[in-house]
């Protein structure tokens, strides 16, 4: 057998979690490969084009403070940028971007290439080598084998692909390209447990048929914004996106040919997710609904392919034609490419441990759709946190495990491996039981620290933090100590200005508690200092939600209890008696680090947490 | 249900039901002087946080709010780390019987950072502190696992039916608009109906006002102070009315030597040494075609079915009758005891004919005009109680008090949600009060899973790309 390399690090796949993988692999001083089926698809956006909105724009904010490269490419290569939800609370307001896909893709592949410690080949990984239930290498299509200690696996939905349109099916990836049939026996071969699930997405129409004067515009924002907190970017041309309605003649055409859906006629084995339905699945399941809305959206500045956002389908490429023309603005519609579905093996990701890395096979880790997410941040996010902790195994250091209280990252990896997923995982904002402290507005507060801690952290990103948190704390005693009186000459004052008067004395940071009054109202009238708008920003949130935000860091310091007592790993349920059978399987199936992810666990108790907790006094004591 | 915080102060009562004529309630926490001080006024004025340890302080307990004295007590101070769970404890002692001892635990879980004791609790903390050796942990883990089966043998029992649809009414609503804010909140691209806070607030007080109507029963006794169904059967002029006013040491039911006086039956609460009971006094069963008397006779058949308990009646004075004979088949196979009324005068009842007809049940001698016996038959009912024939426990207390501090913190939770709502507080924040109240509803039925306003989202809005 030839040994063509050896590496610490391999990731396979190089999709949006696998690049982040390789990066922070090598990044950290990894040797590492980085594997793709096509060099040219490198960071491919295979479905929609665009980055962000609630909790994924927080994930990509999360991942860019911890040293990621997702925020900073997007930033360099999106096209239109709109901050959501912009009249709720600042925990849920999202930056969500149109990505120009071929510019994003290259950008991503040139940082990859420039990349010390990374090598990218394109190859086809067929089987994961492992001796004595660890990790040696992998081996190639073509016969060679490269060894290494770790593998992040990131396959997205190439493993046995199977792509569906109407009544045809064929073997391959998304959008043309290969799949990889024989790396999904080697992994249930080496004993991995796999799931099969599936995603859809909609027609790709040219630019030059449509007609937009029947469509609204969907202007970007004017204010400037950006997913990164090292991008400096203030201005951005930007490019609209256009508002269209199915209609009742869509819906006939699909209902009168439901029988040629795959999903009716038995082709779709896999399960979809919930939260993106097929346009026929959309029909049947509200049929109340006379219409629903579509977003047409460029895939590119040097491309008449346009999205049809909210099209999802599966249908015959005849049905399909058939139905878009009925859409105002779309009657003389050409279709570039057909929508279609793949069904994709995954793993269960409660195999897994927080750290991404397979419980039973000794330096594996997955990460992405392979984990059966759904998402470009999603997957970004895993590969990040997988990358990391391979590194940090080879490195001999603790792995990095966010919790629930620091990180959406932390709530997904902590939901698939404790909850597991029965349909490809998205992230909600609700899903964020604190959902007040994991803004995105402050997350290198949370986060740039754990980074530069693991060493993805470089020294301008660091220092731009520090500046940033000196800045905050340094204004908030500043107005904390400024106080004003009710007195006539201050009443009149805050009179001209518009501001309602005090009848007891307070403190300007205080002040920011009120109804309308901001930081540069205060600034202007108390002579404050000029700061920029992310610090001003903090220091509002911080003021006006202070009540909210310390009732939720209250619940987290009490949970924090019950994170804090670790389960050792060589526990043996079978031998606390009391524990319920239910929970003694769950518990033995998920194996838990702390008790409190074991409380989270559905099947177990507050009583077989209460057992557990003596158990472990007991075992403690006994270890003394 | 997230798993209980191990530094809450916690409070449970601490002495068996209706064991000896002392209740005490233990209170164990870094909150249990300071709560217990709100609520009791030594009868030398001084707070017990200034006591030292160790010391027993004589006094009233009385309700911050109303200012009503509800028992006379003894507080025992014990400061941590000198006590059994280690930790700062106050024992409330006091004698009324069960009926105060409730009230006091749910005013302090009511006023105070306090709740109750989950199963087992506090000799938990007491091993986890230290306080208790390794030999005892076996045991503290059986305590703990025999209490929590038999709390949710009896938490599912208790919550069949009624209840549990009256707070799934309650709730059913409020994850609907839990998911229709979270739905926008979370797709705000997509089309999801706007949501009009004003309506939302008024639906928020509907609801609350239903949590309300289920409190305020549980304060008046139907939920909280439910006792021990006893009915009192028997033929006409037996002597039930009697039994009763005599049980509640009151002149409650009217009393006449004619026939037939009750026509409708009498519910009242007593409390015989610790056990709380709700006693029925029923109208004599007999065969009559007077129209309102049947209706009253055909009521006392239907409590043979729904008590609890019987006290079926005989009438000491007179042989068996037809009527007799009808009763002893009503009562057959039910949990019953057999008293034989009027001993003070001269006897000529079959005895052994219904000790036969009867077996397996007690029998009790009274004479109700009298306190001949009564003791006697006191001591019978509680036997019953304890050797649990009865289908009461502790658990069910416990159950009782559970529910209604889940509904209050509930209660609470929906008053700030519309308070923010007033306050035109962004709607993310809003909903991390309904969802609050919405865990804690679910708290009482077993029902928690969070995953549940995910697939609302889903199942009531289209939404996906
Ligand atoms: N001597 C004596 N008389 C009793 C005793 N118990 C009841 N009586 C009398 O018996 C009569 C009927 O008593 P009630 O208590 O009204 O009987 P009841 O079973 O409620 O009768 P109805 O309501 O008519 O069904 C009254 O005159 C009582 O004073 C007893 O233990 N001894
Ligand atoms: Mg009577």
């Amino acid at each position: 057998m030839f040994i063509a390399g050896d590496y610490d690090v391999i990731v396979v796949g190089a999709g949006h979690a696998g690049v982040e993988a390789g990066l922070a692999a090598a990044r950290i001083g990894c040797r590492t490969l980085l594997t793709t089926l096509n060099m040219d698809n490198i960071a491919m956006m295979p479905c929609n084009p665009s980055v962000g909105g609630p909790a994924k724009g927080h994930l990509v904010r999360e991942l860019d403070a911890l040293g990621g490269e997702m925020g900073v490419n997007a930033d360099k290569t999106c096209i239109q940028f709109r901050m959501l939800n912009t009249s709720k609370g600042p925990a849920v307001q999202a930056l969500r971007a149109q990505a120009d896909k071929k510019t994003y893709q290259f950008s991503m592949k040139e940082t990859c290439e420039n990349q010390d410690n990374l090598d990218i080949k394109q190859l086809l990984v067929e089987k994961i080598l492992v001796e004595n239930e660890k990790i040696a290498g992998v081996q190639i299509e073509t016969g060679e084998i490269y060894t290494c200690q770790c593998i992040v696996l990131a396959s997205g939905t190439y493993l046995r692909g199977r792509v569906i349109i109407g009544e045809k099916t064929y073997e391959g990836g998304p959008i043309g390209q290969r799949a990889a049939v024989a790396l999904s026996q080697s992994l249930q071969k080496i004993g991995v447990k796999l799931m099969r699930f599936k995603t859809g997405t909609p027609a790709r129409v040219d630019k030059r048929t449509l007609d937009f004067s029947k469509m609204q515009i969907q202007p970007g924002d004017s204010e400037v914004h950006n997913f990164s907190f090292l991008s400096n970017e203030h201005t951005r041309e930007q490019v609209p996106c256009w508002l269209t309605y199915t209609n009742e003649k869509t819906h006939k055409i699909l209902r009168d040919n439901i029988d040629r859906a795959p999903m009716a006629n038995g082709i779709i084995e896999g399960v979809g997710p919930r939260y993106c339905p097929s346009i026929e699945t959309k029909i049947i399941r509200f049929p109340d609904k006379d219409k629903h809305q579509l977003f047409i959206e460029p895939e590119g500045l040097h491309t008449n392919e346009m999205y049809v956002q909210g099209m999802s389908t599966s249908m015959p490429v005849d049905i399909q034609f058939e139905f878009l023309k009925t859409i105002p603005g779309m009657e003389n519609v050409k279709i570039m490419r057909p929508g279609y579905a793949i069904e994709y093996d995954c793993l269960d990701p409660l195999q897994l441990k927080p750290s991404l890395e397979h419980k039973y096979i000794e330096g594996f880790f997955s990460a992405g759709q392979a984990n059966g997410t759904s998402g470009y941040e999603e997957a970004a996010a895993q590969g990040l946190i997988a990358g990391i902790n391979a590194a940090m195994k080879i490195r001999g250091r603790e792995s990095l495990i966010l919790k629930r209280s620091e990180a959406y990252i932390g709530v997904l990896i902590d939901d698939l491996v404790t909850k597991g997923t029965q349909e490809p995982y998205r992230m909600m904002t609700s899903r964020a039981e604190y959902r007040l402290l994991l803004r995105q507005d402050n997350a290198d507060m949370r986060l740039t620290e754990k980074g530069r801690q693991v060493g993805l952290v470089n020294d301008e990103r660091y220092s731009r933090y520090l500046a940033k948190k000196d800045k905050i704390n340094e204004i908030k005693i500043l107005m904390q100590g400024k106080k004003i009186n009710p007195s006539r000459e201050i009443n009149d004052l805050l009179r001209k200005n518009d501001m309602e008067e005090i009848r007891a004395s307070i403190n300007l940071y205080d002040m920011l508690k009120r109804k309308n009054i901001g930081y540069k109202e205060l600034e202007e009238v108390f002579n404050l200092p000029h700061i920029n708008d992310e610090v001003i920003k903090q220091i509002e949130t911080d003021a006006v939600y202070e009540g909210y935000i310390s009732k939720q860091e209250e619940q987290v310091s009490r949970m924090e209890k019950l994170e804090n007592k670790k389960i050792p790993p060589d526990i043996d349920y079978m031998k606390i008696a009391n524990l319920r059978e239910e929970a003694v399987e769950k518990l033995n199936k998920i194996k838990p680090l702390s008790l409190g992810q074991a409380g989270r666990i559905s099947g177990v108790s507050p009583a077989d947490i209460s057992i557990l907790l003596i158990y472990l006094e007991q075992y403690s004591r006994r270890n003394d | 249900m997230i798993a209980k915080d191990i530094n809450d102060t916690i409070a449970a009562i601490a002495t068996p039901l209706g064991e000896g004529g002392i209740g005490i309630i233990r209170v164990s926490g870094i909150n249990s002087i300071e709560t217990v001080d709100r609520i009791f006024a030594a009868i030398n004025k001084r707070a017990l946080a200034d006591r030292h340890s160790h010391r027993a302080v004589y006094g009233k307990i009385i309700d911050p709010k109303t200012k009503d004295i509800i028992d006379e007590a003894i507080c025992i101070i014990m400061r941590g780390p000198h006590s059994y769970t280690k930790e700062d404890i106050v024992e409330i002692q006091c004698h009324g019987g069960m009926l105060p001892l409730r009230r006091i635990l749910s005013l302090l879980i009511e006023i105070g950072e306090i709740r109750l004791a989950a199963p087992g609790e506090f000799t938990k903390r007491a091993f986890l502190n230290g306080r208790i050796d390794l030999a005892q942990a076996q045991a503290v883990m059986d305590i703990i696992k025999a209490k929590t089966d038999a709390s949710l043998k009896v938490a599912s029992g208790h919550l069949s039916g009624c209840f549990s649809s009256h707070i799934r009414q309650i709730r059913d609503p409020l994850l609907e608009m839990i998911a229709h804010y979270e739905a926008t909140i979370d797709f705000p691209e997509e089309e999801v109906d706007e949501i009009d806070n004003i309506q939302v607030m008024e639906k928020i007080g509907e609801l609350k006002d239903k949590i309300n109507v289920m409190l305020a029963s549980a304060n008046t006794g139907r939920i909280l102070s439910e006792g021990l169904v006893t009915a009192i059967v028997g033929k006409p002029n037996v002597g039930k009315s009697s039994l009763l006013n005599r049980l509640l040491h009151s002149e409650r039911a009217i009393v006449t030597d004619v026939p037939g006086t009750t026509r409708d039956s009498i519910e009242e609460y007593a409390d015989m040494e610790g056990i709380p009971l709700k006693i029925i006094d029923t109208a004599g069963i007999r065969h009559t075609e007077d129209k309102v008397e049947k209706i009253g006779v055909d009521r006392a058949r239907s409590y043979i079915e729904k008590a609890d308990l019987i006290l079926a009646l005989f009438d000491g004075t007179r042989p068996i009758e037809d009527d007799d004979r009808k009763i002893i088949k009503l009562i057959e196979e039910k949990n019953v005891v057999i008293v034989i009324n009027k001993n003070d005068l001269e006897q000529s009842l079959d005895e052994r004919w219904i000790r036969k007809q009867c077996s397996g049940s007690e029998i009790a001698h009274i004479s109700a005009v009298s306190d001949n016996g009564i003791k006697e038959l006191t001591e019978v009912i509680k036997k019953k109680v304890y050797a649990g024939n009865v289908v009461y426990n502790e658990g069910e207390l416990v159950n009782n008090v559970r529910q209604s501090e889940a509904l209050k913190k509930a209660e609470r939770h929906l008053s700030d949600a519309i308070k923010s709502l007033d306050n035109d507080i962004p709607e993310d924040l809003v909903v991390i009060d309904l969802r609050s109240a919405w865990e804690r509803l679910g708290d009482i039925i077993g029902d928690t899973a969070s995953e549940d306003i995910i697939d609302e989202i889903f199942s009531r809005f289209c939404i996906g790309k």
